[in-house]
């Protein structure tokens, strides 16, 4: 009887009830839910709205067109690949980790593989490595590329998006001619590589270097030196270093505001150690500052790329007969790597079954999310849109 | 044809005859260079961005334009109960109608205005204001906190870009002396004529900027930005009363550009072709600068727009309409 009661008690007072007003608009908090007197009003915005990249919503007050208060809410690309983890073993979540974040599937499948390998000491090939790097970096071009075109598209520029979409389609081909898959590869596995590369792989993504270089040049002559581009970016959402701090903002975002870690300079891992690279900063933290920071991060994956292909070793991708069970030794086990909007992190908790007893993905959105919803207070709409745009989130990593 | 027309002014008389040919001529012009420049936006923004655009239907895809209106106009037009409905059904009428007295007054050659009358210049501006209430009618009606935004930024956009608009026209009224679309036509033709482009750059300058401002097109087109406002003013529209708002907005560009043509680059002045034909070349010229800015600038923040007008094209305006005065009194 008691328990019964509890529970239904609970119910009732679960925020998520109609009584509390949940139809509407899900859960208000007081900021929101403020009276309509002082002349501000609520306005709902998303998950279905053309620029919330994918599912976001975000529930503002608003003052004529000035941000008084925003909330985003997150869950709306919930599919539980943590939980998907312990339910069957190491080799069965191979596939989901480039499904968490879509446009740097390569990123996480190799993350995932080499966390997995460190846990428990499993020995990678040398062209194995420098491949799997020379795709990661491969990968971070095309998410940096659609980041430029989306972030172009909601500042209502719609020509650099498509322009962005065809060099894009370049490294899509080059990566489905090594891995079969465009978007969610599942090109890693335990101890190396699935397959090779093809014989024309070298040829073709040395020709695409070249002409992204080039486009690069149309870009800058397009956008960047653009007043208007410039006048909607310079000085809008600026995220001192504090903020980056205090929410655990990595990746470009952190690197505009002035923070130069990078996890392939921190904590090296895979061929990175012995590439030579920069890892770009800038001191202002506005949507200018991570604009220039991912276009430099660009080029320097490019020549990263090139360094993997001149450094190129032959020999196997991998072991001779593919790992689908590996022998976990009981623990707890962290690797992070560098994906395209920050650190992505693995923590596995293995027991002696040959499944995974937990998982957890430590993603970069959430922590960049958390923090801009402070920083759209005192903005315009349009900034909201610019902000939200500059600083590239991708919803089902951080719904997971 | 000829015995068509005779038969006509047989039995509704001269006046009905030709308020009945220039309906249809109208209405005709309106529907042809919508369904022409939607087709032609999307040939030129394909050519921008390095794709061919539409080519299935006919050749080069002509035909594209003709079955998106089919389409639209299967479309059930889904009013929602929440709209003040009588509001919300006239609002497409409203910002439309305007459109068809408008291009009664554009002179398309020397004696081929509909309406010749004395103030044209000015009666098109005023005509043009009036489009701008069917835009917040829609807005307001929809009862929808997106379009009502998208109403708002529309109206203080055109109120503040109808100024540099007019003073520019103003500088131009000057050196013609004259507020007919004829007589300034006349004015830059003729053997010691020069057309106003060479007199008035800065005001065809600042014409051409407040023009697209007071069509709402990118990168001015905040009424409606689809990254922030979903669809802006017309969120709630559908089926035809989209399209009516649509078929507005082509027209309306028509028009700014036949005032730009008839005010700067001389009308339907040119050698060889005739008249109406240099005409129509000047106004898609000057309508093709409007879709390549279109595909080529991101979109301006509101309060920028309004310092752009204010704090810039206004002033400039005005300077450029006293040094038009003062050049005009001494010389």
């Amino acid at each position: 009887m008691s328990v019964e009661s509890t529970t239904l008690k609970a119910y009732a007072e679960h925020p998520r009830t109609p009584e509390y007003g949940a139809l509407r608009f899900g859960t208000l908090t007081p900021a929101l839910e403020k009276a309509p007197e002082d002349g501000t009003y609520f306005l709902n915005m998303g998950p279905q709205h053309p620029s919330m990249h994918g599912v976001l919503r975000l529930l503002l007050r608003l003052d004529g067109e000035m941000v008084v208060h925003c909330e985003p809410v997150i869950g709306y690309s919930h599919r539980a690949h943590e939980k998907m983890a312990e339910r069957g073993i190491f080799a069965q979540f191979l596939p989901n980790p480039s499904r968490m974040d879509y446009l740097g599937g390569m990123i996480y499948n190799v993350g995932y593989c080499q966390a997995v390998e460190r846990a428990f000491s499993i020995e990678v090939p040398e062209r194995a490595r420098v491949l799997r790097t020379l795709c990661c970096e491969l990968n971070r071009i095309s998410s940096h590329l659609l980041w430029f075109g989306t972030f172009l598209l909601d500042l209502g520029a719609f020509t650099p998006f498509l322009l962005a979409f065809q060099d894009r389609e370049k490294i899509l081909d080059i990566l489905d001619s090594a891995s079969g898959s465009r978007l969610t590869y599942c090109y890693a596995s335990f101890g190396g590589l699935t397959l090779d590369i093809p014989d024309d792989f070298a040829a073709r993504t040395r020709q695409y270097i070249k002409e992204q270089r080039e486009a690069f040049h149309t870009y800058h002559e397009l956008v960047t030196g653009n007043v208007i581009f410039q006048q909607r970016c310079e000085g809008v959402g600026v995220f001192s270093k504090d903020t980056v701090l205090s929410y655990g903002m990595t990746g470009p975002n952190a690197r505009a505001s002035g923070i130069a870690y990078d996890v392939r300079k921190a904590e090296p891992y895979g061929f990175y150690p012995e590439l030579d690279f920069e890892v770009p900063t800038r001191e202002e933290g506005d949507c200018l500052a991570r604009y220039f920071v991912r276009f430099e991060e660009m080029e320097q994956s490019l020549r990263m790329v090139e360094q993997c292909l001149d450094r190129l070793p032959d020999g196997p991708v991998g072991p001779k007969k593919p790992l689908v069970r590996v022998k976990p030794k009981p623990g707890e086990y962290y690797h992070c790597v560098e994906s395209p909007r920050g650190q992505f992190g693995m923590f596995i908790v293995a027991d002696k079954n040959p499944e995974p007893w937990r998982i957890k993905a430590r993603t970069p959105s959430f922590s960049n999310l958390s923090a801009m919803a402070e920083m759209l207070e005192g903005t315009m709409v349009a900034d909201t849109i610019a902000i939200l745009g500059s600083i590239d989130i991708v919803m089902p990593e951080i719904d997971r | 044809m000829t015995s068509l027309l005779e038969t006509l002014e047989g039995t509704l008389g001269a006046w009905a005859t030709n308020l009945l040919l220039g309906f249809v001529i109208l209405a005709g012009l309106i529907t042809v260079n919508a369904m022409f420049m939607v087709w032609f936006e999307r040939k030129v923004a394909g050519w921008v961005q390095g794709r061919l655009g539409p080519m299935e239907h006919g050749p080069q895809g002509t035909l594209q334009t003709l079955l998106d209106v089919i389409k639209l106009l299967g479309k059930e037009s889904i009013i929602p109960d929440s709209v003040d409905r009588k509001v919300f059904l006239l609002a497409p009428v409203v910002a439309f109608l305007p459109a068809l007295a408008l291009l009664s007054l554009l002179p398309y050659d020397a004696n081929m205005t509909m309406t010749d009358v004395e103030s044209g210049l000015l009666l098109i501006f005023a005509f043009g204001g009036v489009s701008l209430m069917g835009i917040f009618m829609g807005a307001w009606s929809s009862n929808n906190k997106f379009a009502l935004l998208g109403g708002m930024r529309a109206v203080s956009q055109n109120i503040a870009y109808e100024l540099p608009l007019l003073l520019s026209a103003m500088a131009v009224v000057l050196c013609a002396g004259s507020l007919n679309l004829g007589d300034i036509v006349a004015a830059q033709t003729g053997a010691d004529g020069l057309w106003f482009i060479f007199l008035q750059p800065v005001a065809l300058g600042i014409y051409l900027i407040a023009a697209t401002a007071e069509t709402n097109r990118a990168p001015f087109d905040i009424p409606e930005a689809e990254s922030e406002l979903v669809a802006g003013f017309h969120t709630e529209y559908t089926g035809m009363g989209f399209a009516v708002f649509f078929l507005a907005e082509y027209t309306y560009m028509f028009i700014v550009c036949g005032v730009g043509a008839t005010l700067f680059l001389g009308g339907g002045d040119g050698p060889v072709l005739p008249g109406p034909v240099w005409f129509l070349l000047k106004v898609y010229f000057l309508l093709f600068l409007m879709v390549m800015a279109r595909w080529t600038y991101p979109r301006l923040r509101f309060d920028q727009l309004m310092n752009l007008a204010w704090k810039f094209l206004i002033p400039l305006s005005l300077i450029n309409l006293l040094a038009t005065a003062a050049i005009l009194k001494l010389v």
